[in-house]
């Protein structure tokens, strides 16, 4: 088992006022893997992270490195660094000394340590940068401070807490590149926590949706966006519609009042589910050439949004968010088509549409509020 | 306009309670009251006559005193009884700040600490004695320590010999401890308070040990704390004298003994003064001192003190 770099095992963590933030967490991290934690605030991500950061301890459950336990070490016997939400550099010393502070610990010899500070902020992009003082660099420039600072010390695993949360939006995509090349040049495994769905797609190897204290679901970024396992992870990931649906056989499902073909099957036969419909996939059709088989609805609002128009369409009793190029005025009346391969269907869960008080909730994208 | 005639009454005060004050010890300190000169003249018939300066004869003594500039007190001063004295005060005054900060340190450390529970029933029972007279308070370690008191019952009790507690030094120096405690704690705690605990953890995160992160993180961070507390509690060790004449009994006379008897049973205002004067520029120069150290520490980001 020990091909893994860190191992999770059962891991939770009870706090002293009772409150669970980890349930029974498992979890392996591969060598050279970016792997990123996503979730809600209060889904236990970054007491994940402090857990194999040696910050705090499990209340059960175990932390394995190369197949040992490290549950039992403090932090600075750990091979593992970290990238704090705010950076917490040392303000009474400057560039190079905050870089320089592993090695300076380890009384690594001095022009050796001077050699990979400076090794350290080419990487980074802050050549020239060894005498500036903390207090005067941006939050981009302090950001990769942060990161030199803990990839001096050739950590087994970089972990990083939102390291980008207090970035504005372009600086926030720049670093998102310049993390992803850093990880690549440098050859570190990196432990990525976020609440920025689209932080976690654009960068990660491996996404792992949390919700409280538990995992939902495990997978590359293209398997977590195409094929989420339930509503929640539908919903937190990108925008969808998600629907209350049956399943009338294999491979037959039934919502917005019609009978559609998919790819899914065996759920059983009149199973209730949640369908999932990515907002570009959802295809409108004028009414001019009726199409057998197709739901029909009226367009209530149309948004330009850069690339694409959205619209809100109204079927029956649903309302569908669709995104296309070709935008049409509100009220006109249209014809819905969706293609087999693009309709997802889930197993019912406490997320679905038709779960009590989520229902609207459901419907409304969620990413932009959290951009 | 208006915030000036706010500061009004401020100023006033100012002016009234401490420069008018302040400027009387300077005036008393660098002066000398004298008799006025005058010269026996004996008579014919045996009488005795006083001629004053102006040429006056008066029958009885003459009374009056003037008072001129002289800064014969201040080489007065530097007897070597009163340096001694002085130099005293300093030791005793740097005893005990050396132990408010090695008792004050830790408590304040300890009290800090993440998840300590207690913190403000500590810190309440650490400010809880400024609440109660001073005096009352140092009378309290007079009954526990004197020859029959409380300590030394319990002594004789356990079947040990009876100790002289009181009137040395080293008493002294325990009053003062036990009454200056507090202002060592309270500045340090507030310091200590703000250091942000991610810093710490981020020390531990790349690679130090618990020692390596108190010389390294706390230390720096904490050194105003460090800085003020001395001030807080040396400046008043200096120039304390009821705990040295209750705890020293008068055997261990400090500088602000001796300035208070001027004031007091020698009657010698201007003596007095000068002493005060003197220990005053002392002071100032030490305070001077600590504040260039703390200033050139806070004011660059860069300075490392290690």
């Amino acid at each position: 088992m020990s091909e893994h770099l860190i191992e999770l095992k059962d891991l939770t963590m009870v706090f002293e006022d009772g409150y669970t933030a980890l349930d029974g967490i498992n979890l392996s991290l591969n060598r050279n893997e970016f792997l990123t934690l996503l979730g809600p605030s209060g889904c236990g991500k970054t007491t994940t992270l402090r857990l194999v950061g040696g910050f705090a301890a499990p209340t059960s459950g175990d932390v394995l490195y190369m197949g040992k336990s490290i549950v039992h070490l403090p932090p600075y016997k750990r091979n593992i660094n970290t990238v704090f939400q705010r950076y917490a550099l040392f303000p009474h010393m400057n560039v190079a000394q905050n870089i320089a502070f592993g090695p300076d610990l380890r009384r690594q010899d001095k022009r050796e340590t001077a050699r990979q500070v400076a090794d350290m902020l080419a990487l980074v992009g802050l050549r020239g940068f060894e005498k500036r003082a903390v207090a005067s660099l941006s939050g981009g420039q302090q950001q990769r401070v942060a990161i030199a600072r803990a990839l001096i010390n050739k950590p087994a695993v970089l972990l990083l807490d939102e390291p980008l949360g207090a970035l504005d939006l372009k600086l926030r995509k720049e670093m998102q590149v310049e993390l992803k090349r850093i990880q690549v040049e440098s050859g570190i495994t990196f432990l990525y926590v976020t609440h920025d769905q689209e932080e976690a797609l654009t960068m990660s190897d491996t996404v792992v949706v949390m919700r409280g204290g538990q995992v939902q679901q495990v997978g590359t970024p293209q398997d977590i966006y195409n094929e989420p396992v339930n509503a929640f992870v539908a919903d937190f990931i990108g925008e969808s519609n998600i629907l209350a649906g049956t399943m009338i056989a294999d491979r037959r499902a039934f919502f917005l009042g019609h009978p559609f073909e998919c790819v899914d099957s065996g759920f059983g036969e009149d199973a209730p589910v949640d369908v999932v419909l990515r907002p570009e996939d959802v295809k409108l059709k004028s009414v001019d050439a009726p199409i057998p088989g197709a739901p029909r609805g009226v367009v209530i609002s149309t948004l330009f949004k850069g690339v694409h128009y959205e619209m809100r369409v109204s079927v029956g009793a649903d309302e569908l968010l669709v995104h296309s190029t070709h935008a049409r005025e509100p009220g006109t009346p249209v014809q819905i088509t969706v293609a087999p391969s693009d309709i997802q269907i889930m197993r019912k869960s406490d997320m679905s549409p038709d779960a009590p008080a989520r229902a609207e909730e459901a419907a409304l994208p969620i990413s932009d509020e959290r951009m | 306009m208006r915030a000036k005639a706010m500061l009004l009454p401020f100023l006033l005060w100012l002016a009234l309670f401490i420069l008018v004050p302040l400027g009387l010890v300077v005036y008393y300190g660098v002066t000398v009251e004298e008799p006025i000169p005058y010269e026996e003249i004996m008579r014919a018939d045996g009488s005795v006559h006083y001629r004053l300066a102006d040429g006056t004869l008066r029958e009885s003594e003459p009374y009056e005193t003037r008072t001129r500039f002289s800064l014969a007190n201040v080489s007065r001063f530097f007897d070597p009884m009163y340096v001694k004295l002085m130099g005293r005060s300093f030791y005793v005054a740097f005893c005990t700040t050396l132990i408010c900060l090695l008792l004050g340190y830790p408590v304040a450390l300890i009290l800090t600490g993440k998840g300590f529970r207690h913190r403000n029933l500590l810190l309440l029972l650490i400010i809880l004695p400024m609440w109660m007279n001073f005096l009352l308070r140092t009378y309290a370690w007079l009954s526990l320590l004197e020859n029959s008191g409380l300590v030394n019952h319990l002594l004789e009790a356990m079947g040990f010999a009876k100790q002289q507690f009181l009137y040395h030094e080293n008493a002294v120096v325990l009053g003062m401890v036990y009454n200056f405690l507090p202002f060592m704690v309270l500045p340090l705690y507030t310091v200590m308070e703000k250091i942000d605990h991610s810093q710490l953890e981020a020390a531990a995160d790349l690679g130090a040990n618990p020692f390596q992160r108190f010389l390294r993180i706390l230390l720096p961070f904490s050194l105003p704390g460090v800085l003020e507390g001395i001030t807080m509690v040396f400046v008043p060790a200096v120039t304390t004298f009821v705990i040295s004449q209750l705890m020293g009994g008068g055997k261990v006379p400090l500088i602000g003994d001796i300035i208070q008897q001027q004031f007091g049973k020698a009657n010698d205002w201007h003596f007095g003064a000068t002493m005060s004067l003197l220990v005053m520029v002392v002071v100032l120069a030490f305070m001077y001192a600590l504040n260039r150290a703390d200033t050139e520490n806070a004011g660059k980001g860069e300075v490392r003190i290690w």
